[in-house]
């Protein structure tokens, strides 16, 4: 039987693994909720955001979490600027065609970093990269920790914009009832591109917790896109609440399952969950309806 | 019938271009360009005539390219014994998939997810278990005869994938005039109103993915025998899957000979960025994402669709730029 000192660290591993997890996925949850399309490019829009915060702190020697003011604006008008100039405008509305417009995307975002930083890993060096902590029995690396509750603040901030504001309304309001909306005197093609910044900003800011700890290459946001969308669907499409929840416990599968079948054999588990939940409660966990 | 002279056409027409030419390098475009026609057609079956949007037609092609590599190495059978049983386990695959899928309900997005995961499972799979090699991979021995499928020259290669294709473009052709045809392309307009006539949505979209998934194999298949090597990035990876959808894509949906049109033309398109920009990495495949961008922009019917529209219909049809669902 697994050892409860061995058992308690993989476990807080991976909450905090399943935290920047979570943050990823609220921006794909936030896309899906209101637009209802998938966002195939999510993953290259993250490896984007990861080059930009190693190129700041290796050309310009800012630190990761100082690139934060940054990255997220950044990320934030490209957001807009895919969707309005380039995803709307190719898509014709029809949902079949945004499939295969943010395919495109992420395959040409995905080229270029290999064109441009060639296939090899990067990560930088800070001073607090192997800094731990205790925790009861277990270590965890400082930055992990910083994520974590990083994640948990910007969940709060997406959640309130939503909530509380006028631009939060008109995203509600367009998700319920597009044409309803537009004959309200809102600007769907606006609300759209501003969703869609919305939830690349949340990957500039999930860039910054992640790059201390993490590496990048090209393909690296591949690795995340599945995990991120077994997120979504099992924490219900369009659920803030729900993306966080799933995102945790994503995070503790993947801990556990490396822990217990090893380290390629580990990750079967999130892909095994992924098709068994769209499949037996295509809703998820939170979500009203699929 | 019309369609089939003009396969039997197409056959006969690229079948003698290895006694015209000694070229290599003619002779391997001929043979890549074939192969590429190959896999945009299994993905033509099921996206263009089904209308399920499969973005892990690599689950196929890693099947059947990893039967083909065992069927020889392990249980020591004939390349040309294992070939069938390749392409076989691989409409199997499709079987279990489609089954999965389709009696859950599953489509548009979901779908693509789907696929997307179980050929990500594979891929996970094939690097933990034994008998594929693991992350090393797969190597068959070299032994060069036609009777091991190892041809000495591309002149063997060519007709055995001129053969592949045109079993592709026969099964094609027969979606575009039988019944079983008409049924699918049915369910892909309107599943309800299908149903409502009394078509089988399930069964219909489960052949399809069979058809489709068995002749994806065959292109991993003659993949293991032309390059005599596979491991689980190769066959799993998503590069297949795309490059198998973009053709399809860019050539025209649920036409007979758009995804040829669309793989070749995308095929001469990387041979040209390769000559130009020499080997810099990524560069293809930066302009097959353009491409498939631009095709959805401005010509939502593919290539096959150029003739068939007026220029002003194009500029109308491109400046839409919220149409309705309904």
């Amino acid at each position: 039987m697994l050892d409860l000192n061995i058992l308690f660290p993989s476990v807080l591993n991976g909450i905090t693994t399943g935290a920047v997890y979570a943050l990823i996925a609220l921006g794909l949850t936030l896309i899906y909720g209101v637009l209802h399309i998938i966002n195939f490019a999510h993953g290259a829009a993250l490896m984007v955001a990861l080059y930009g915060v190693y190129m700041l702190k290796e050309k310009l020697g800012i630190d990761p979490y100082m690139a934060l003011p940054i990255m997220v604006p950044a990320m934030f008008v490209l957001g807009y600027a895919l969707q309005r100039g380039v995803i709307n405008r190719a898509s014709h509305g029809k949902d079949e065609n945004i499939l295969l417009v943010t395919l495109g995307v992420s395959i040409v975002l995905e080229n270029l970093a290999l064109l441009f930083f060639k296939s090899d890993t990067r990560s930088i060096e800070t001073a607090y990269t192997l800094t731990t902590v205790e925790i009861g029995p277990a270590f965890i690396a400082l930055p992990k920790l910083v994520s974590f509750a990083g994640a948990l603040v910007v969940s709060v901030v997406m959640l309130l914009i939503v909530q509380k504001t006028d631009l939060g309304r008109a995203i509600r309001a367009v998700s319920k009832e597009k044409q309803g909306a537009r004959l309200m005197g809102i600007d769907v093609d606006h609300v759209y591109a501003m969703c869609f910044g919305l939830g690349l900003a949340s990957l500039g800011a999930a860039a910054c917790f992640l790059m201390p700890a993490y590496y990048v290459n090209p393909q690296v946001g591949n690795g995340f896109v599945l995990v991120a969308f077994t997120i979504v669907v099992l924490g219900g499409m369009g659920s803030f609440a729900g993306a966080l929840l799933g995102g945790l416990l994503i995070g503790v599968v993947e801990s556990l399952g490396g822990l217990i079948l090893g380290e390629s054999l580990g990750q079967v588990g999130i892909f095994v969950i992924f098709i068994a939940v769209l499949m037996l409660r295509p809703q998820g966990f939170f979500g009203a309806k699929a | 019938m019309k369609d089939f002279r003009r396969i039997a056409l197409f056959t006969l027409v690229i079948g003698v271009i290895p006694f015209c030419t000694q070229s290599g390098v003619m002779l391997n475009f001929v043979m890549t360009a074939l192969y590429a026609c190959l896999l945009s057609q299994a993905w033509n079956v099921l996206g263009g005539f089904g209308g399920q949007f499969s973005f892990g037609h690599a689950l196929f092609f890693g099947t059947g390219a990893y039967v083909q590599a065992i069927a020889q190495m392990q249980w020591g059978l004939s390349p040309w014994v294992a070939l069938p049983l390749a392409m076989a386990f691989a409409a199997g695959v499709g079987a279990f998939v489609g089954a999965a899928s389709f009696r859950y309900g599953l489509k548009g997005s979901y779908f693509a997810l789907v696929t997307l995961a179980f050929a990500e499972v594979f891929r996970i799979l094939a690097t933990s278990v034994p008998f594929t090699g693991a992350g090393v991979g797969l190597m068959l021995p070299l032994k060069e005869s036609a009777a091991n499928m190892q041809f000495a020259n591309r002149a063997g290669f060519i007709w055995l994938m001129l053969g592949l294709v045109t079993l592709a473009l026969c099964i094609t052709a027969w979606l575009r005039h039988s019944r079983f045809g008409a049924y699918l392309q049915a369910v892909r307009d309107n599943e309800d109103a299908a149903r409502a006539i009394g078509v089988n949505p399930f069964s219909v979209k489960l052949i399809a993915t069979v058809l489709s998934g068995g002749l994806m194999g065959a292109g991993g298949a003659f993949y293991v025998q032309v390059f005599q090597y596979i491991d689980p990035g190769i066959a799993f990876g998503s590069h297949t899957s795309v490059e198998a959808l973009v053709g399809a894509i860019v050539g025209g949906l649920g036409t007979l000979w758009g995804p040829l049109l669309g793989a070749i033309s995308l095929h001469i398109l990387a041979d040209l960025t390769r000559n130009l920009f020499g080997q810099l990495p990524g560069i293809n495949m930066v302009i097959y994402g353009v491409v498939l961008i631009v095709i959805v922009m401005f010509l939502p019917r593919g290539m096959a669709g150029l003739g068939t529209i007026t220029p002003l219909q194009w500029l109308r049809g491109s400046k839409r730029s919220d149409g309705d669902k309904s």
